[in-house]
């Protein structure tokens, strides 16, 4: 489904990624991991397509369609979801309009006409409930006075609505309690299916005990220096990082 | 459509159709106009043109006399280079627009620019100046309105109609709120206003209909130096509207309009404004300027509520404000003032509080693009005798890219200590990271705007009526396009 070939990328004149290589089939679960600072969330922008990152090589191919010719939106619209690490408010702007108006915008783009309020709401209420959110929290304004937990549950709604191919989760245990860290968990765990893939960031293993990866790989200094199955995630667990980043030190010297 | 607007569009089709048709679009206007320049003869000559009485004549001299002896104010936060009052003509007739065969002949760009903002194929026609065999045209739609409201004893007409029909209510009320001496706007208004708006709602009723829902587009022609006095009687309610959301040309450069409200023990006046006067290019040039002077008065347990909408003209001077003279009274302004390439505004009210436990509430939105300049200036007074009175006001301004600039000047005077007064003020941008968080969920950076501009002035679109709020929401789309990129 994604093949990331020598991907190259930075802000300005510093190069954050320095090639990257990664491959995802369906029904995956990757998680990546790494100390502070190494290029995870900087890999999640430049998938999505954030402007403020300069791409100087590489290619991102998705399902046959290199990335990198593609708008942010039309990225979305092909099936690519991230779940930001700092969800940003839209003041004004219901959640259920918010949805509404994505939704939309993604069935115009493949000339479906809009989806009809019937069916949406049904939609609505069905991902409600696998998310355990009330029926207030429609009519809040998109993460305005938003508690961290509820920002983070409002990006897995949203994938739950929008049902992407590829969802990348962007530290989205960072900010969580246990209990809402449980419930967005097994929310993502409830949309893991055969014909889709998760890319899960995180800097700790406390989500990989809910969310259980079917690789791990760790990423150190914009490179993918080490992977492996899920007992490397373990692994890192006990003896931390400095084993793995002494030896890349070592051979990227 | 329900069945009841069918049947009485049915009604109003046979009507048009059978009876012969009496509004056509060819009538030969006389086309006079008077050399140009300011002088008393200037002012005679107006009236009489008008055949207006002495005592209407004898208003506008004093007005003019007044004028004379003002200097155009400087304190606003807005550069121009003043009108030469010297070179503007000050009364021609109404200018006859060119007919067309379609709406195919129409410029492309304006027919994308109606087409953008959802008017019907009706008011289209009638707004490009189509000449059509048969349609529901706003003309007959009027005419049927009016007797409508005729049955309930309003009055609504052009404001030289009723100084011939109407001169006891006209001679009562005109220039009490505003007096020609006001400010130098006003004054010459007062002079040389060609036509404008007369509205008074008897004791007690509650008009029907937004007023000028179906008015507006004739109102659209009005000139230059526009005058309005709405009257809402004991007990009455009134929502008027006024503007058009299709962009406005117009050769005069110079617009100078008044609008009088009286609220009286309580009656309730709603006014909402969309002003879209060309703005001029993108380098400025070419633009309306537009000072208007605003102001209404609420007596005992009134209520006047300011909603205006405001996208265009080159410059904006205007201060739509409500003196609450009753105890009780309330006095609103909402506003949405958008700037966006050369365009600056000044622009706020004033919510001058006198009677007893009188409230005022203030919601203004600024959006400033481009190399535009957005001021919001607003005062809100409570007097010494205004016991046990509140303010509530917010300020927001908006911005977008980094060549424009957003300033907010509150001025309060609290005179008694049993007044509470709030007031809020957030400036914000339109961040790239909200973009580009709406762009990964699919939606692409002009409807991003969109939605996120509607997001910030919701407070003031909700008090729009629906029909024309729908319209807004369209124009501030359109005004922004193309700011951030």
């Amino acid at each position: 489904m994604l093949k990331i070939n020598n991907l190259k990328a930075g802000i300005e004149d510093n190069q954050i990624l320095k090639g990257i290589n990664l491959e995802i089939k369906a029904g995956e679960v990757h998680a990546i991991m790494g100390p502070n600072g190494s290029g995870k969330s900087t890999l999640a922008s430049v998938i999505a397509g954030k402007e403020e990152y300069e791409v100087e090589g590489g290619e991102i191919d998705f399902e046959g369609t290199d990335l990198l010719d593609l708008t942010p939106e039309e990225r979305a619209h092909k099936g690519v979801f991230l779940s930001f690490q700092y969800p940003v408010e839209i003041p004004g702007i219901s959640v259920s309009n918010f949805i509404k108006t994505s939704i939309n915008e993604r069935r115009k783009a493949t000339g479906l006409d809009p989806m009809p309020a019937k069916e949406l709401l049904k939609k609505l209420r069905e991902k409600m409930e696998l998310l355990s959110i009330d029926k207030g929290y429609l009519s809040r304004n998109m993460n305005e006075g938003f508690s961290g937990g509820e920002k983070k549950r409002n990006e897995i709604f949203q994938m739950a609505m929008l049902d992407p191919k590829l969802s990348i989760l962007d530290e989205t245990d960072s900010g969580l309690d246990i209990d809402a860290l449980r419930i967005v968990a097994n929310g993502v765990n409830k949309l893991r299916r055969e014909d889709n893939a998760t890319i899960v960031i995180t800097h700790y293993q406390r989500l990989l005990d809910y969310i259980i990866p079917d690789f791990v790989h760790v990423l150190y200094k914009g490179r993918i220096v080490k992977s492996g199955g899920k007992e490397l995630a373990l692994e890192l667990e006990e003896k931390g990082y400095d084993w793995i980043t002494k030896e890349a030190d070592k051979k990227w010297a | 459509m329900s069945e009841k607007k069918q049947q009485s569009e049915d009604k109003l089709l046979e009507k048009v159709t059978t009876t012969e048709y009496k509004y056509g679009f060819t009538t030969d206007i006389e086309s006079d106009s008077i050399p140009k320049g300011l002088s008393e003869d200037v002012v005679r000559i107006i009236s009489a043109k008008k055949n207006e009485p002495q005592w209407m004549l004898d208003y506008r001299l004093k007005a003019y006399k007044a004028w004379l002896e003002m200097e155009e104010p400087e304190w606003a936060n807005i550069n121009y280079t003043k009108p030469n009052y010297q070179e503007i003509i000050y009364y021609s007739a109404p200018k006859q627009k060119p007919v067309l065969d379609s709406l195919d002949d129409l410029d492309p760009e304006m027919k994308k620019m109606f087409d953008k903002l959802g008017i019907s194929i009706g008011e289209q026609n009638k707004l490009a100046n189509v000449a059509v065999d048969i349609v529901i045209d706003s003309v007959s739609v009027a005419t049927s309105f009016k007797e409508k409201l005729g049955d309930l004893g309003i009055i609504f007409c052009p404001i030289s109609d009723a100084i011939q029909d109407h001169p006891e209510l006209v001679k009562k009320y005109l220039g009490t709120i505003v007096p020609a001496r006001d400010n130098f706007f006003a004054a010459l208004n007062a002079a040389v206003f060609s036509d404008g708006s007369f509205c008074y709602i008897p004791k007690g009723v509650k008009c029907p209909m937004e007023l000028s829902t179906y008015f507006r587009i004739n109102e659209a022609g009005t000139g230059q130096f526009e005058r309005t006095l709405l009257i809402a009687d004991e007990g009455s309610q009134v929502s008027y509207l006024e503007g058009c959301t299709a962009p406005m040309r117009d050769e005069n450069q110079l617009h100078a309009a008044v609008v009088e409200l009286i609220a009286m023990d309580d009656a309730d006046i709603k006014y909402s404004t969309v002003q879209n006067w060309y703005p001029g290019n993108a380098e400025g040039v070419g633009g309306v300027f537009n000072f208007v002077t605003k102001r209404g008065i609420c007596y005992k347990n009134a209520k006047i509520s300011w909603t205006q909408v405001e996208t265009g003209s080159a410059i904006t001077w205007k201060y739509p404000s409500c003196i609450l003279k009753g105890d009780n009274s309330i006095g609103e302004f909402f506003s949405v003032a958008v700037t966006n390439n050369m365009q600056q505004n000044d622009t706020g009210t004033k919510m001058i509080h006198l009677g007893k436990n009188t409230k005022s509430t203030i919601i203004a939105k600024g959006i400033s693009a481009g190399k535009s300049e957005g001021n919001y200036r607003g005062l809100v007074r409570i007097s010494k005798g205004a016991t046990n009175s509140r303010n509530f006001s917010q300020c927001d301004s908006l911005l977008m890219g980094d060549k424009c600039g957003a300033h907010t000047f509150p001025y309060i005077e609290v005179k008694n200590n049993s007044s509470k007064v709030e007031h809020e003020a957030t400036t914000s941008k339109i961040g790239e990271d909200q973009i580009f968080y709406c762009n990964q969920r699919g939606i692409g950076t002009e409807a991003a705007i969109a939605l996120i501009v509607n997001g910030y002035c919701k407070d003031v679109l909700n008090q729009l009526p629906m029909e024309f709020a729908v319209e807004a929401q369209k124009l501030l789309e359109i005004s922004l396009e193309g700011s951030v990129g």
